[in-house]
């Protein structure tokens, strides 16, 4: 099962490479990555996706709570909770393409921020699935370059992740 | 920062600068010391003078201090480029004492063998580069055995951090996957700060070694800051485990005395946790059966009745057939390692478990729990024990006597001293009986240092440990060259105790160089060398799944005279090559109280360690001998 693992750690140097290192250590796979400073700038948020049973997630939260640096960790996908993640695509739009992909990105709910004569860069954002299925109605002929921001997500409701 | 420091810190920066360039234009480097003693006075006094009393130190006088003050005896070390000036602050002082080994790995395991023995943080100094690769087996070793280890490396100057500087190696990167925490170093200021944190990290919870990297700028003898030891130390994101759960502790007692056929598993836990007093209580008011891994032996008393011996891959057959039997395994400090439980699907099929584990990642990690307890073995078995003191149910007594009758019956049929896994009538010494003889002549007192191969199986199965932290040896890595080593530690922590140190002809050479590190520091081991001329445990597995293809496992008459090569060292060479002599050389090695001696002793070469469990099969299956299985 895809797991979102959200982790409040110090912001210190090798924090981040204890994480890494510990999935390629015990061979656990990460999906998608993604990190920032939070509010208090001594503490980072970290979120990642990550795949296997119950047995093998319990063993990665238990790892990861282990590491010196890590102050508290969730499995959000254990309740209700958001995720989001931003995509910006490089995509070929000439001719009959402009307004098939314009609408396209309309039904997304997506936004177009950067247009040459034969282009297109255009913004979205939702969950994992929803990127890869504007991804699919665009098709890969057109596609020139995808970037994506690997997940971020947050509780829904009362319960928060802080100190 | 306490007010002191930050007083100590604004008077240096007021001398500012004239002072500096006065200091930097001396022009002899005597001079330059001597006015830069008589700045970091002027600080001193300016600040007794606003009634805070600080001392200015050196980053590297600081590390040194920090040690003492943390209340290290001994640092096993070897020093090079990037360290140089931690080693001039060792020069000048006396209470933290450098032990000079010959190659970095025999620091760690020394200092590891010392943590083993006396429950202390063993503390190691490398320099960088080679130094701090060559401490990385020993530092690897201690992580997998979780041995409580503060490992200091040199490092190049920060600014050359990154740029491929003359031995700079990335040790926080290289270390990474075999620490419990790294640190690097970023400014001298946080020293003392940095090793309080990693000897409380390296100790609690479940132990293991820290590394902390050290740029050698940030050593530099002429640039001090306001030194003052922590007293206390807090991390928001640590905070080991220490008592267990009340309620499942509860049920755990309940299902333990409602056992009718149970067996106590107890580990390294017990033995690092300091819970063998509280274990043998408990074991002793149960009547309860106690098999110890190779890690947990001397947690129990080896010559009890109640004692099965080791379980696992070479454990004893009783303790084997007891624990695929059990209905009720109480698991304490041990983590059903692949080399205990065989394949995990068959283990103990009938078995409801109790898993008491400081470490929560050791729970359920291959063997799933009925009953998980995460604490220190201490806090949980007192508590555990106090429960089933005041417990009005008691044990079955009748199911617990048909249980040992049972278990007595195994012991009987198949047990090591019982039934010998070995011919005993034979011209050629018994490597089994070298360790008998070593229990006898040693009375069974000695702490025992071992290297890895069959010879440390011998004397896993054959010297029985009647107390905790005798035992030292590399179970979770296996690391050759362990042996020799560790027991200087063992010696070095407690002077006037008996070491041996088990070896083969093939694990001695990996560290033979510290027969020189013996010599400098008067460190009377008994090296008790099982010679069979082969990488026996090797050439066991050759015999059994080779068609005894002996693939570099012999070195075809290419070993050195080790009687020889001990004398060369100042030592003591004695060779036993006749059973009947085995006994009185034996004798006459441990009346040498005070020389180092080497025993070389020939055993025959076709030896196999028995029993062995079965690859892939439940506990219960086992080799007894080469013709006989279960
Ligand atoms: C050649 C060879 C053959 C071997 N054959 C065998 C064999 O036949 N049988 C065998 O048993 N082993 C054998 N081993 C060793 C094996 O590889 C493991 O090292 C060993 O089984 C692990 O022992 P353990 O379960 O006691 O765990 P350890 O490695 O000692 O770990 C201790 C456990 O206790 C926990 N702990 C630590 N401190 C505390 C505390 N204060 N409170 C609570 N919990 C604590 C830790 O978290 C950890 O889970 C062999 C090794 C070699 C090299
Ligand atoms: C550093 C290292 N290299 C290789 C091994 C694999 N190995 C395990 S036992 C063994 C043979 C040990 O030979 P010896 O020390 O003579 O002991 P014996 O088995 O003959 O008693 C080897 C090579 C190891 N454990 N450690
Ligand atoms: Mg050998």
């Amino acid at each position: 099962m895809r797991r979102i693992i959200s982790v409040l750690m110090e912001n210190a140097p090798g924090s981040l490479s204890r994480v890494v290192g510990l999935f390629s250590q015990r061979g656990y796979n990460i999906e998608s990555l993604t990190v920032a400073p939070t509010e208090d700038e001594t503490l980072s948020r970290l979120t990642l996706t990550t795949l296997g049973d119950d047995h093998k997630i319990e063993q990665i939260t238990k790892h990861l709570n282990k590491l010196i640096d890590v102050v508290k960790l969730v499995d959000l996908t254990e309740g209700a909770h958001i995720e989001r993640e931003v995509m910006l695509i490089k995509v070929k739009a000439a001719g009959a393409q402009r307004a098939e992909i314009k609408r396209c990105v309309d039904i997304f709910r997506g936004q177009i921020v950067d247009v040459t004569a034969s282009l297109y860069i255009i913004q979205i954002t939702g969950t994992s699935d929803k990127l890869d299925a504007f991804l699919q109605s665009v098709g890969d002929a057109s596609i020139l370059e995808v970037v994506r921001s690997g997940v971020s997500g947050i509780a829904r409701g009362e319960k928060v992740l802080s100190l | 920062m306490s007010p002191a420091q930050e007083t100590a810190i604004a008077i240096s920066a007021q001398l500012g600068e004239s002072t500096k360039s006065y200091i930097a234009s001396r022009s002899s480097a005597t001079e330059f010391a001597a006015a830069f003693d008589m700045w970091a006075y002027s600080v001193e006094t300016s600040c007794i003078k606003r009634g805070y009393n600080v001392e200015m130190l050196s980053g590297g006088d600081m590390l040194i201090r920090s040690l003492r003050d943390e209340g290290v005896k001994y640092l096993f070390g070897y020093p090079g480029g990037a360290a140089l000036h931690i080693y001039d602050a060792i020069f000048r002082q006396q209470e933290v004492r450098h032990i000079l080994v010959r190659h970095e790995q025999a620091a760690t395991h020394a200092a590891d063998a010392y943590s083993r023995a006396t429950g202390e943080v063993g503390t190691v100094l490398v320099t960088s580069g080679p130094g701090a690769t060559n401490a990385i087996t020993g530092i690897a070793t201690a992580y997998m055995d979780s041995i409580p280890m503060v490992v200091i490396s040199g490092q190049v100057m920060s600014h050359l951090i990154g740029e491929d500087a003359f031995q700079e190696t990335d040790m926080v990167g290289i270390s990474r996957p075999i620490v419990k925490h790294s640190f690097m170093i970023k400014h001298p200021s946080e020293i003392p700060d940095v090793v309080k944190q990693a000897f409380y990290i390296a100790r609690t919870g479940r132990p293991g070694p820290v590394v902390i990297d050290v740029p050698k700028d940030l050593t530099a003898p002429f640039e001090t800051f306001p030194y003052e030891y922590p007293e206390k130390v807090k991390i928001r994101s640590y905070t080991p485990a220490t008592r267990g759960h009340a309620g499942q502790i509860k049920k755990a007692a309940q299902l333990l005395i409602e056992a009718r056929r149970p067996v106590i598993y107890s580990g390294g836990g017990v033995v690092q946790g300091n819970g063998s007093g509280l274990l043998t209580e408990l074991a002793k008011k149960l009547n309860y059966p106690v098999t110890n891994t190779l890690m947990g032996l001397g947690g129990y008393p080896g010559t009890d009745k109640q004692f099965l011996g080791m379980l696992g891959m070479h454990g004893t057959y009783e303790a084997n057939m007891a624990m695929h039997h059990a209905d009720v395994i109480f698991a304490v400090g041990a983590r059903f390692d692949d080399r205990v439980t065989n394949a995990v699907k068959e283990f103990c099929p009938n078995a409801k478990i109790i898993h008491v584990d400081v470490d929560p990642a050791s729970i359920s990690k291959t063997v799933t729990a009925d009953i998980p307890i995460v604490g220190s073995v201490e806090s949980v078995l007192g508590e555990m024990l106090a429960l089933i003191l005041e417990s009005d149910d008691k044990p079955d007594a009748g199911a617990i006597e048909s249980w040992w009758t049972q278990i007595n019956e195994w012991r009987e049929r198949h047990g090591l001293y019982t039934a010998p896994r070995y011919n005993t009538s034979g011209e050629k010494i018994m490597p089994q009986d070298v360790i008998k003889v070593l229990h006898e002549v040693t009375g069974g007192d000695a702490y025992i240092a071992s290297d890895v191969g069959q010879h440390q199986m011998f004397a896993a199965q054959y010297y029985l440990f009647d107390k905790p932290r005798r035992w030292l040896n590399s179970g979770g890595l296996g690391t050759m060259g362990f042996g020799l080593p560790a027991a200087m530690g063992a010696q070095m922590a407690d002077r006037d105790a008996v070491v041996a140190c088990v070896t083969g002809e093939g694990s001695i050479q990996m560290c033979i160089q510290e027969l020189s590190t013996c010599t400098q520091y008067n460190l009377p081991i008994k090296i008790i060398c099982l010679n069979n001329q082969a990488l026996g445990m090797v050439r066991q597995w050759q015999d059994m799944q080779y068609s005894s293809r002996y693939s570099e496992s012999v070195y075809e008459d290419s070993l050195p005279d080790f009687v020889k090569l001990a004398e060369s060292y100042g030592h003591v060479g004695i060779r036993v090559t006749k059973k009947e002599e085995l006994k009185a050389k034996m004798e006459e090695c441990f009346a040498m109280k005070d020389r180092v001696v080497f025993m070389d002793i020939s055993v025959d070469t076709a030896a196999h360690v028995y029993p062995m469990q079965i690859a892939g099969a439940a506990m219960r299956d086992m080799w007894l001998s080469k013709t006989e299985r279960t």
